[in-house]
């Protein structure tokens, strides 16, 4: 190895030793507002307005009063419901339309993808609106439904199924046809197993996505015992005044069940994300 | 879709799948795709229909129906309004303030994590982890945080000699704050986008270049920016719009003040409709809106065609 080779090798070695600390230092820095939340959920009321990192005694009270004088336990199950029938109800209808986009031919099949894939571009904010009218004929405002039904169609959820179903090699299915299977049963115990990748990112996406929703939500539900845990906390946000323990304890505990999910598929959601680019 | 749904013979060697379908009619399909396009149509192209047919008459929140036709009357009002236009206008503020920071950091980040050869998972729960959290969660930890006289940030600064403004309750610090807490919070999703595109870049481009001789710094201008260049576009777009659609922090951190210093364009449509009762003159708005976000989508596809005939 010629000397320049060498001296070339150290200074990339030194590049990425610099690299490494730049990133690690932002890194840190990134979780100082969590730790720092943290940090005062465990002071006393009373020590908050010292801004120090230091705790002369630190207490789970914080945590006790507000799972005691919130209804954070109810807006979890609120959350858990909704979030739960919307990541379902997405990852089956969307499926089964993926399908049969995949799959079948059928008349106007190029006609019904494109109004599919129109939805896309229609963000559904602009549509609260109309949608605050429609539940309001239908006598469902302060329901889970209201919540949870529009976000179902997912017109991106179409697109991602399809897409790994035309991926999908198709000669299992044809075997399965030729033993005189139908197509539901193909769709169930064939393609939906396969799928497993496609339903995984699209569930926990949904899930994520309609669980961090506040603006249809806090139109709707009004009722504090349906609320979901974004609408209770900004409602109750200026409660605590200068309790800023209980601030952060209700911030903490809000934060807990998605920092859980997030820990359990982190592969998931981040391979979700780099492989359709999805964003609500 | 009506019963018309019939299945069209056709030769197995067209274009896709053989013809796997036995033949009869196209029931199945049918079947498979009602419970999407009855949701489908019942939520978002029936209310945006609506919307638009609403948005041409007087409608009221507390009125049945659509009550009286107004034309082009709701649209003439919005773009005559000093309210609309400001309120516009903060949201593109927001857009600037927080795009290029977003679109820059993240991808600095992820090329430094790219190299880095440990640690990738602490990388990634820090900077993403974030970006999982309800907006109404990250408000309150920074609201904590820009709190006059016992701030994080406010004493930071002040033990190197620093003096700060009142974070959100300046109108002219009001934005750039909803804008830092916005960056802290959704860095992740484009620095994840970033580590992915990253790592679709041929590893022997760069082994090749450093056998010429090329230093770090150079592969990076001359490979990994220009490889990138795709997923630059969508970074962007999709951040762009996200921005455009700000409303959660604004909602709960200012309130839309100091002043209506930060009210955005959609809690614009959330005040005229539900606090005004204005429906008919909401949903006008909403058009509006739609039209800027349709109108940063058709940049993008234009950008995108032209990248895929650059190739």
């Amino acid at each position: 190895m010629t000397d320049l080779a060498q001296r070339a090798e150290t200074r990339v070695k030194l590049f990425n030793r610099i690299c490494f600390g730049v990133l690690i230092a932002f890194a840190l820095l990134w979780l100082v507002p969590l730790a720092w939340a943290l940090d005062t959920a465990l002071k006393p009321n009373a020590e908050t307005t010292r801004t120090t990192w230091a705790i002369s005694d630190p207490t789970l009270d914080a945590f006790s009063r507000v799972l005691r004088d919130t209804d954070l336990l109810t807006w979890f199950g609120s959350s858990l419901f909704i979030s739960t029938l919307t990541a379902a109800g997405t990852v089956l209808v969307a499926s089964l339309a993926a399908y049969a986009l995949s799959r079948m031919r059928f008349r106007y099949r190029t006609a019904v993808f494109w109004v599919v894939l129109a939805g896309i571009m229609i963000p559904g904010q602009v549509l609260i609106v109309p949608w605050f009218r429609e539940f309001d004929a239908l006598g469902l405002l302060n329901t889970w439904w209201a919540v949870s039904l529009p976000q179902i169609p997912t017109a991106i959820a179409v697109f991602i199924f399809k897409q790994f179903f035309d991926g999908l090699p198709r000669e299992l299915e044809e075997v399965a046809r030729m033993d005189g299977a139908g197509y539901l049963r193909i769709y169930r115990k064939i393609i939906m197993p396969l799928a497993r990748p496609a339903v995984a990112a699209v569930a926990i996406f949904t899930f994520v996505t309609s669980w961090n929703d506040l603006l249809w939500p806090l139109l709707v539900l009004s009722n504090p015992d349906i609320m979901t845990v974004p609408v209770g906390l900004a409602t109750v946000q200026g409660a605590f005044g200068i309790r800023y323990a209980d601030t952060m304890a209700s911030a903490i505990l809000g934060a807990i069940p998605l920092v859980a999910v997030f820990l359990l598929f982190q592969r998931h959601i981040v391979e979700g994300i780099a492989g359709s680019g999805l964003k609500g | 879709m009506t019963t018309e749904t019939v299945v069209r013979p056709r030769p197995a060697t067209e274009d896709g799948p053989p013809p796997e379908q036995r033949p009869g009619t196209g029931l199945p399909a049918l079947g498979f795709l009602a419970p999407f396009l009855v949701l489908y149509l019942a939520f978002i192209i029936g209310p945006t229909i609506y919307g638009l047919v609403m948005s041409f008459f007087d409608t009221s929140l507390v009125k049945p129906g659509l009550s009286g036709f107004a034309g082009f009357g709701n649209y003439t009002e919005a773009l005559q309004s000093s309210d609309f236009w400001s309120s516009l206008w903060h949201t593109v503020w927001f857009t600037v303030l927080t795009t290029p920071p977003l679109i820059v950091l993240a991808f600095v980040f992820a090329l430094l994590a790219d190299r880095a050869k440990r640690g990738r998972w602490f990388f990634r729960l820090a900077f993403f982890a974030p970006y999982i959290l309800p907006s109404a969660v990250v408000a309150l930890i920074w609201i904590f945080i820009y709190t006059p006289g016992l701030g994080l940030i406010e004493t930071g600064l002040l033990k190197i000699g620093l003096t700060s403004p009142n974070w959100l309750g300046d109108p002219n610090w009001a934005m750039p704050s909803l804008a830092l807490t916005t960056i802290w919070w959704t860095l992740g999703f484009n620095f994840v986008l970033y580590l992915a595109g990253l790592q679709e870049i041929p590893r022997d481009l760069y082994e090749a270049s450093a056998m010429d001789g090329a230093s770090p710094w150079q592969q990076i201008r001359k490979i990994t920016i220009p490889m990138l260049a795709r997923t630059t576009t969508l970074v962007a777009v999709l951040q762009v719009i996200a921005s455009l659609k700000v409303f959660d922090q604004m909602y709960i951190m200012t309130a839309g003040g100091p002043n209506f210093a930060t009210r955005s364009i959609l809690q614009y449509v959330y005040d005229e409709g539900f606090t005004n009762f204005r429906v008919g003159y909401a949903a006008a708005v909403s058009m509006l809106f739609f039209l800027v976000v349709l109108m940063v989508s058709a940049v993008w596809f234009a950008i995108v065609r032209r990248q895929e005939k650059g190739v």
